[in-house]
């Protein structure tokens, strides 16, 4: 293969909003802090902005799903922009990344905001959490589900709860995986937002927790959940011949991986313990001679605890199916272990910022900023993976330089 | 012998003429899928060509009903206000083609005794006269 195109892109600034349980804050309000902060910890100004990426876009949906939508942020900051996109088709949420890095490589745009933000837990009021496409009222008020919808909703299958419970399920009975295994990635998450002041649950938990807690859709508990919040976050992609002069010394992206060789769908997929996951894994390392071994922290989705399991084995840091005895007890994937995972507390217990929060925390660790819970020797390797069932995506990060 | 339970609540589909025949088989008892012409290949969801040979040849085609849970699991959480949890959401795989699965609910029997490999056949819900609902019930004769 000729040199990677994301090669010739790097990270060059990261920003985040406030982040909490129901703000209450207007959601573009948000979006605009992360946006200014990711521009500013760039060393760049705004009239120095030529493209913008966001996941997914203004769009109807869950309420909060979305945040802002890129015409908003455009107009909002007085942009002028030779690229921009935003969209839900694509490679899960850190995919606007991977289309940042392209527009750079190919020169469409030399420093490319891109950005997510979310405000359910704003949305969602006092409220639980809602089912797709029930209306608060309860009910079905009309609504008749189309499209891939149409084969779970009306089986009562209303969230990606049960979606991705079906897959953990199906492992289970595979590979022998157990809820006590499930529970390494939920404790080490709870551990790690400990460490992190702007986490949500930062409260301590102990396996008798987990196991005791209320069952949502076997075998996923309430703590295999992530927890919806208010949030932003941005970073700033730049072409690498234009960001030596910046602020920091940037991030590289040394491989991404988007593939999905096997049917979109959650139900469809040929093998259910796998999800899309496994071929955006195995791409990334087609683009790289680094492997499993070099990754000195890694930030894998965890919209669901079993997700986050999943990228393990996909990214191959385990064998497929060796997923539950790798996190078990928690050790390995300890802030000082072998495979530090999930630093900042992931969505489990950090927040529910959706894909993007991963690719932030990885930068942190990356540029050595974690404070209490940096981890330790200097990491020089990073993945990022976000999304899950159908949508998947990763980065491989290397060090500033 | 125990009543019916209440049918629970359902987002009931929007019926086209693209998917009438998966929605509505259940009028006459059937669960049918398009069927290609030529090769043979069940096709879910319906499409407007074969995925394996691409003919426009498709046509409605029912299958025996029968098959077995592919993966599972109980539904706790009340998306919906309903007295029947938890239930069973299942991916079944019927036995006509091994990648011909469908994502449903086991019914009639005990929501603890569900189990992946669980036998299964075909039982339907109708909701309004509209939609009649493939659910899957166990074969050995669970059902009580
Ligand atoms: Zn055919």
């Amino acid at each position: 293969m000729s040199e990677p195109m994301e090669r010739r892109a790097c990270i060059t600034g990261i920003g985040q909003s406030q982040i909490g349980r129901r703000i209450g804050r207007d959601p573009l309000d948000l979006t605009l802090d992360a946006c200014i902060a990711a521009i500013e910890d760039a060393g760049l100004t705004r009239d120095q902005i030529d493209g913008i990426t966001t996941y997914p876009g203004a769009m109807g949906g869950a309420p909060g799903f979305t945040g802002a939508g890129v015409t908003e942020v455009q107009d909002a900051l007085r942009l002028k922009l030779s690229w921009y996109t935003g969209a839900l088709e694509q490679p899960g949420q850190l995919g606007a990344v991977v289309n940042a890095c392209m527009a750079v490589a190919c020169g469409l745009a030399d420093h490319v905001l891109c950005f997510r933000s979310v405000w359910e837990a704003t949305a969602q009021g006092s409220g639980k959490r809602s089912g797709i496409g029930l209306p608060s009222g309860g009910g079905g008020g009309g609504f008749r589900p189309s499209g891939t919808m149409e084969w779970s909703l009306p089986f009562r299958a209303y969230s990606a709860a049960n979606w991705i419970a079906l897959s953990a399920q199906r492992h289970f009975h595979e590979f022998g995986t157990t809820r006590e295994q499930l529970a390494g990635i939920a404790l080490n998450a709870r551990r790690n937002a400990a460490l992190n002041p702007n986490a949500i649950y930062r409260d301590p938990m102990s396996l008798d927790d987990y196991l005791a807690a209320r069952m949502i859709s076997t075998p996923l508990c309430l703590f295999d959940c992530d927890v919806p919040c208010d949030g932003a976050t941005a970073m700033i992609v730049s072409r690498r011949e234009v960001a030596g002069d910046l602020r920091r010394r940037p991030i590289g992206v040394e491989a991404v991986g988007t593939a999905i060789r096997g049917r979109p769908s959650w139900d469809q997929w040929d093998d259910l313990t796998t999800m899309a996951l496994r071929d955006a894994g195995a791409m990334m390392w087609e683009r790289t001679d680094l492997t499993p071994a070099d990754v000195d922290v890694a930030e894998l989705y965890d919209g669901f605890s079993f997700i986050t399991l999943a990228w393990l084995e996909a990214l191959g840091f385990c064998e497929k199916g060796e997923g539950g005895p790798f996190v078990e007890g928690g050790t390995r994937i300890a802030l000082d272990g072998d495979l530090p995972l999930n630093t900042n507390g992931g969505q489990l217990s950090g927040g529910r910022l959706h894909g993007f929060g991963f690719l932030h925390e990885a930068c942190v660790q990356l540029w050595g900023e974690g404070g209490e819970r940096q981890v330790g020797g200097d990491p020089e390797v990073a993945v990022a993976a976000a999304g899950g069932g159908p949508l998947g995506g990763c980065l491989l990060l290397t060090g500033p330089r | 012998m125990s009543e019916a339970p209440e049918k629970p609540f359902r987002l009931l589909p929007r019926v086209t003429p693209t998917n009438e025949h998966f929605w509505r088989g259940g009028r006459e008892g059937e669960l049918r899928f398009l069927r290609c012409g030529p090769c043979r290949e069940y096709v879910h969801p319906p499409a407007p060509r074969c995925p394996a040979c691409l003919s426009k040849d498709l046509a409605p085609a029912a299958v025996s009903g029968l098959g077995t849970v592919h993966t599972f699991t109980l539904n706790h959480q009340q998306w919906v206000p309903s007295a029947d949890h938890p239930y069973a959401i299942a991916v079944v795989a019927l036995d006509e083609q091994s990648d011909l699965r469908l994502m449903s609910n086991v019914v009639h029997c005990p929501a603890d005794s569900v189990h992946i490999g669980m036998r299964v056949r075909v039982v339907f819900e109708n909701h309004d006269d509209d939609v009649w609902f493939p659910l899957f019930e166990p074969v050995d004769g669970a059902a009580q």
